[in-house]
């Protein structure tokens, strides 16, 4: 396995929200727009790459018995720093994403990640890893959010797209939008890898 | 019992060694973060205060439980801020900052924070829905919503959280027309 099939793997093969389908809570809460996404996305693949980073790092020394209480422990320490710079540098971010950035600590692509990759490889494909599937993960919610904003508002990371005559479908931004969207999109990527499996 | 005993250096090491990064963070973050709580506290302000040339958020008197911001120009009072709460909307707290003049009239409201039913409870943080209580006082006004017999607009579909609104601004005045000479007296009074 090299570095960089590693890292593309989570972008398009292994892709956490399209293919694997994990982390649905975050997914579908936060993206109502593209800003959001970004934001959520950028967040978890920082704590992403650092606790599998750690991890991978101090598997020598960490008992099997006691493995996943470390790795909750490295993963809610990483969390809480993101909550608290975010906090400080970014608060109307932070006001929007709210409690889902502490929520990022249950978030089940970073410890499944934790767990079945970086207990399991070097210290450099657990980072190649991390960063994959972060982008994954971001460039999935940025898609999600851009298209539920677009529908939803007219606009795209805040730019007017489609006039000031446009009557938005406020049903994109609510709940339901998530799961219609999400079920499309994940809908198309099915349809396309099945053709190009045959 | 070895085992064991390797089971708990090692979880304790980690534990220790997070908390430290952690109080690390902590500390090299917390003036950014004061900074931007003063930021949003003089936000809130601004919104509900007349236009004054002093430092409301360092310019407060305490009394039971609420603090009372006043704003000042060359030297007078020309209103107080004050924040009201209550759990009695549709689901937890609802924040309110209020600015009245001297007299105890409204000179505007603001929400801070709510968690009502968007689309429903959530228009308490539209314009229409708070200047409606602009140059109100206690005794200009039936402190009610309109389904009462007041005169506050409740929104269609969601009566209760106009109603917490109204009765939290309606105690908040009441509170401060209870201690309005010690607030406008001057310094810091604490009791």
């Amino acid at each position: 396995m090299s570095f960089s099939k590693e890292m593309l793997k989570g972008i398009w093969k292994e892709n956490p929200v399209f293919v694997l389908v994990l982390g649905m809570c975050p997914v579908l809460a936060v993206t109502t727009s593209a800003g959001n996404g970004l934001g959520m996305g950028l967040a978890a693949t920082f704590v992403l790459l650092c606790s599998n980073l750690v991890v991978s790092i101090i598997k020598p020394i960490v008992p099997d018995r006691v493995r996943i209480p470390v790795y909750i422990v490295v993963i809610a320490s990483f969390v809480t720093i993101v909550d608290l710079a975010m906090s400080g540098y970014f608060r109307s971010l932070h006001h929007s994403l709210g409690l889902f950035i502490p929520l990022i600590v249950v978030n089940c692509i970073i410890l499944g990640r934790a767990e079945a990759f970086a207990s399991k490889n070097s210290i450099m494909l657990s980072i190649a890893d991390g960063i994959g599937m972060g982008a994954g993960f971001t460039l999935s919610l940025v898609i999600l959010g851009g298209i539920r904003e677009l529908f939803g508002n007219g606009t795209v990371f805040g730019f007017n797209i489609f006039g000031s005559g446009f009557e938005p479908v406020l049903v994109m931004i609510l709940p339901p939008g998530a799961f219609l969207t999400l079920g499309l999109i994940t809908g198309f990527i099915n349809a396309f890898s099945t053709k190009r499996n045959d | 019992m070895k085992e064991i005993f390797r089971l708990i250096v090692v979880l304790t090491g980690v534990c220790v060694v997070a908390s430290m990064c952690l109080s690390f963070v902590n500390d090299a973050t917390k003036d950014a973060r004061e900074h931007q709580d003063r930021l949003e506290l003089l936000n809130a302000l601004n919104m509900v205060l007349p236009e004054h040339d002093n430092e409301p958020d360092k310019d407060t008197v305490s009394l039971t439980g609420t603090d009372y911001y006043l704003s000042k120009k060359q030297g007078v009072i020309n209103g107080v801020a004050f924040k009201c709460s209550t759990d009695k909307g549709y689901s937890g707290l609802i924040e309110i900052i209020v600015g009245v003049d001297t007299g105890g009239s409204i000179i505007a409201i603001g929400i801070l924070s709510q968690k009502e039913t968007p689309g429903l409870g959530s228009k308490i943080d539209e314009d229409w829905f708070k200047d409606q209580y602009k140059s109100k006082n206690l005794d200009n006004a039936k402190w009610k919503v309109k389904k009462d017999g007041g005169e506050f607009d409740q929104i269609s579909g969601a009566t209760i959280s106009p109603r917490a609104v109204t009765l939290a601004v309606k105690e908040g005045l009441e509170e401060y027309k209870e201690n309005m000479t010690t607030i406008l007296g001057g310094s810091d009074v604490v009791q």
